[in-house]
């Protein structure tokens, strides 16, 4: 008995049946997380797809193509905090007084957690990062990232974290500590089961990708514009990714360090953020915002990029105020490095510290009312079309402002004394990141999907959409800033009859099931553009009449994306091209273009033994997850042929057919018409 | 000689050859902004330091435990390494293949030996019973002195990885380019010691 014992413990670690769901809503999750790769893999074994979905995604070096999976599982990781929404706020709307809902305790404060973990780290970061890859060297006029395999790798490290996160709906359980793990509670003394190592490497393996992304972005915009674009010629977009991108690379080594920590003090015994021990909790917290705080900035900053490039666009009229915007995003980048201590007035740093960083968090709205009024009067006296993207603009103004303002209101310390961990906070937090971020890569998603794509979405869907959005978000959250003045604090899963809030939560959860609504007309949406795409095809590479390079390149872009490198003089070069009407007669040259490799996702594999491994104490498959990395990387450095060169006659030739392509689906919509 | 002019001219008009350069300078100016990143995670395991250097918990404190001597070789032993890693750069510039094997295997050595004593320097203490699990000050000195141990211990794999490279093709263009990156590593690394020696043993040594 006692050898079978070691024996499972070697191999096994803490991992045994114990593990495996406790009850019938678990295993509901875990079948329902099951099924989605199951089902994918059994669909590619019957349409003999699985040679082709290698060759072309999952080896491929292509920023287009990796910013396409990018958005794809943050796309898919949406549906998975969205049903942690509707679980979360069915809970609230029933468990009151005898009724204990649906949930158990311990149950409701792991989808919260999970919930915000995901819906940052891997909607939000992922939808990011897959627009900068979509978009920026389009943008800037490069045919490629400066290090193509590193950025390969950025996405498969951000998808084995999100493997490892969703793993824990399967095998134990996830963190119940929110999604910033404050220690004691996130310590081993009070959080025994894997649920907080879990979301440490999932979190650190991601964040690794993130960073590496950043380097690897950072130095492409640096070095890889086009001849001619300086920096203040650059597209909003690039200005907002690039400030993004030093935060980025500034606050995640905090982050990895600040994890990693807490990972020593629950696996070695460290003392960093026990309560005994000469630990410091309230260390903990200050790290984790002195990376969290820049990262809403982060998120939100490209998410102003896109509202820069919509608005100029469909209001036809250049970016107002382009060198204010640039030093907004200069002042929000410094800025967000000075303001975390908002985020815990109530810790009792004392008065002066508490004022010093009121003044701060207030000083942060200046540069971002300078953006927001520079849109407007961007808006103004233009030509407005109101498609969708545009729509998604207004709606992410008004809603912006209300979170913005109640913002404000929390840096006042002696407010957030009043407010702290209320669900006010969860209002005003949500109104910022879903009303900058999301709805923004809405936007964008509407605004660049026939560039890479062909062809564009449903408009009507699109609207449909956006309206069950706006009005299910509104009704959701308005409500919690009413709950949150009356008392009711954020994570709650049961409270008493006599508060009187259930209506309240009831109106909320009304509008969480609006947004369900509109999640549905969004894969609607996908569904029917791509069966009627041909009624939406974009034969011209520039439906909407665009004004930053992207638009220069046939729809969807070619692999070698630029026939030949455009050429840049101004602010919103294309725009300038089209007006001069001037026929490139400069001659083809040759392209040279990375080769597929499968290493990307071999490192990413062993980052998933090693999280895997450490999180269920199985040491030798941390050891061999570890090794696997270092092993692949010397293999690739071995490799020096990383590239195939496209000669400058096929480049010739095959921009020449897609010029051909265009005329005839042109002439095609002429007959049809 | 003019001839000669032209004809250097030329090739470095040819696009292949700028293609080449910018490729090379954007690589370094990469791998900076990765030592910053780095940079940054150290400067906040210093920050973690400067918090809980006095949470002694009833252990020992810092200059109780370090001995000066000590942490001075192992600092003049780094030096030294990074001294001979610029040798091992300058002799790959005039490519002599052995010189830049013979660099970099004495760079190896003073890394590895700077390794072991480290490595024994903590087993002193843990013998001792003052581990890492002993208080927060000891947690935070352990961790962040083994982070740069680890560092160091990749910087000696990237070391032999290179010697492979040198012997087997020879000192390319990207070997080079490489064996930069390298010496950039390994000089980082002696720059973050200095800040380790600095604030954990000379700032332990004055007794307050």
């Amino acid at each position: 008995m006692g050898l079978i014992s070691i024996f499972a413990n070697f191999w096994l670690g803490k991992l045994n049946l114990q593990a495996l769901p406790p009850n019938a809503i678990q295993w509901f999750g875990a079948i329902l997380m099951l099924s989605v790769p199951i089902g994918l893999a059994l669909l590619l074994t019957v349409k003999k797809k699985w040679k082709w979905l290698y060759k072309e995604w999952l080896t491929t070096q292509d920023p287009k193509k990796i910013g396409v999976m990018y958005i794809l599982v943050a796309l898919a990781m949406l549906l998975r905090g969205g049903a942690d929404v509707m679980f979360m706020k069915t809970q609230q709307s029933i468990s009151v007084g005898h009724n204990m809902g649906i949930l158990s305790a311990s149950h409701f404060q792991q989808i919260v957690s999970a919930h915000g973990t995901i819906m940052i780290f891997f909607v939000a970061m992922g939808l990011m990062f897959g627009l900068i890859n979509l978009i920026v060297p389009l943008q800037i006029g490069a045919r490629d990232v400066a290090f193509p395999f590193l950025n390969a790798t950025s996405f498969w490290l951000f998808f084995a974290g999100m493997i490892l996160v969703n793993a824990s709906l399967v095998l134990g359980d996830f963190a119940a500590t929110g999604w910033l793990a404050y220690p004691p509670l996130s310590e081993l003394r009070y959080s025994p089961t894997v649920g907080v190592d879990y979301w440490i490497w999932s979190l650190e393996i991601a964040g690794a990708g993130s960073l590496l992304a950043a380097i690897n972005f950072l130095v492409t915009i640096f070095k890889m514009r086009v001849k001619g674009m300086n920096f203040m010629k650059m597209p909003m977009f690039v200005w907002s990714v690039l400030g993004s991108l030093m935060l980025v690379a500034f606050a995640f080594p905090i982050l990895t360090v600040t994890l990693g920590l807490l990972a020593l003090d629950r696996d070695l015994g460290t003392h960093f953020f026990t309560a005994g021990g000469g630990g410091n909790m309230m260390m903990y917290v200050n790290l984790i915002w002195a990376w969290g705080h820049p990262e809403v900035y982060i998120l939100v900053l490209p998410g102003f990029g896109v509202f820069s490039e919509v608005v100029s666009t469909f209001a036809r009229k250049r970016l107002f105020g382009y060198t204010s915007m640039v030093w907004a995003i200069g002042a929000i980048v410094l800025l967000s490095f000075l303001v975390w201590l908002h985020h815990f007035f109530t810790m009792g740093a004392g008065s002066d510290v508490n004022a010093f960083f009121g003044i701060m968090t207030m000083i942060i709205a200046i540069p971002t009312g300078v953006k927001i009024f520079n849109w407007l009067f961007t808006m103004y006296r233009g030509k407005i079309r109101l498609e969708s993207p545009i729509l998604w603009f207004i709606g992410f103004v008004v809603i912006f402002t209300i979170g913005g303002m109640a913002g404000v209101l929390l840096a006042v310390p002696p407010i957030d004394f009043q407010l702290h961990n209320s669900l006010f906070l969860v209002a005003h937090f949500h109104m910022m990141i879903v009303g900058g971020v999301l709805f923004a890569d809405f936007a964008a998603i509407t605004y660049w999907f026939p560039k890479i794509f062909g062809f564009k979405l449903n408009e009507k869907l699109g609207r449909f959409t956006f309206w069950c959005w706006l009005i299910g978000f509104l009704t959701s959250f308005i409500p919690l800033y009413i709950l949150g003045f009356m008392g009711a604090t954020r994570r709650l899963n049961h409270y008493s009859a006599s508060l009187g809030w259930q209506q309240l939560f009831i109106v909320s959860a009304i509008g969480a099931a609006i947004i369900g609504l509109g999640v549905g007309a969004q894969i609607l949406q996908f569904v029917v553009s791509i069966i009627q795409r041909k009624n939406n095809l974009d034969t011209t590479g520039d439906p909407w009449d665009g004004r930053s390079l992207e638009w220069s390149t046939p729809s969807p872009v070619p692999f070698y994306t630029f026939a030949r490198l455009p050429h840049v003089t101004e602010r919103d070069a294309f725009w300038v091209a089209k007006r001069q009407k001037v026929e490139d007669k400069r001659p083809y040259e040759d392209i040279a273009i990375p080769k597929n490799s499968p290493l990307s996702m071999v490192i990413a594999l062993g980052a998933f033994l090693l999280g895997f491994g450490i999180v269920w104490h199985i040491w030798w498959l941390a050891v061999s997850g570890l090794l696997t990395i270092i092993a692949t990387i010397i293999i690739r450095s071995m490799d020096e042929e990383t590239e195939y060169v496209l000669k400058a006659s096929d480049v010739e030739r095959l921009d020449k057919q897609y010029r051909m392509q265009t005329k005839t689906r042109e002439t095609k919509l002429a007959v049809e018409v | 000689m003019s001839e000669a002019v032209t004809q250097t001219l030329n090739i470095i008009k040819s696009n292949k050859l700028i293609a080449k350069y910018d490729k090379d300078a954007r690589d370094i100016f990469g791998f900076w902004v990765y030592l910053m990143t780095d940079c940054v995670l150290f400067a906040s395991l210093f920050a973690v330091f400067a918090v809980l250097r006095h949470n002694t918990y009833g252990g020992p404190g810092a200059s109780l435990l370090f001995s000066m001597p000590y942490a001075l070789v192992e600092t003049i032993i780094l030096l030294t390494s990074s001294f001979t890693c610029g040798l091992a750069v300058l002799s790959a510039q005039l490519k002599h293949n052995k010189r830049v094997l013979f660099w970099f295997i004495v760079t190896f050595a003073l890394g590895a030996s700077f390794l072991g004593l480290e490595l024994n320097e903590f087993h002193n203490f843990i013998a001792m019973g003052d581990s890492w699990r002993r208080s927060g000050f000891l947690s935070s000195y352990f961790v962040l002195v083994a982070t740069h141990g680890l560092h160091i211990t990749l910087g000696l794999l990237w070391i032999a990885v290179m010697s492979v490279f040198v012997l087997k093709r020879g000192i390319s263009d990207l070997v080079m380019k490489r064996i930069r990156m390298l010496s950039m590593f390994w000089h980082f690394l002696d720059v973050v010691w200095i800040f380790i020696f600095t604030i954990v043993y000379l700032f332990g040594a004055i007794r307050v």
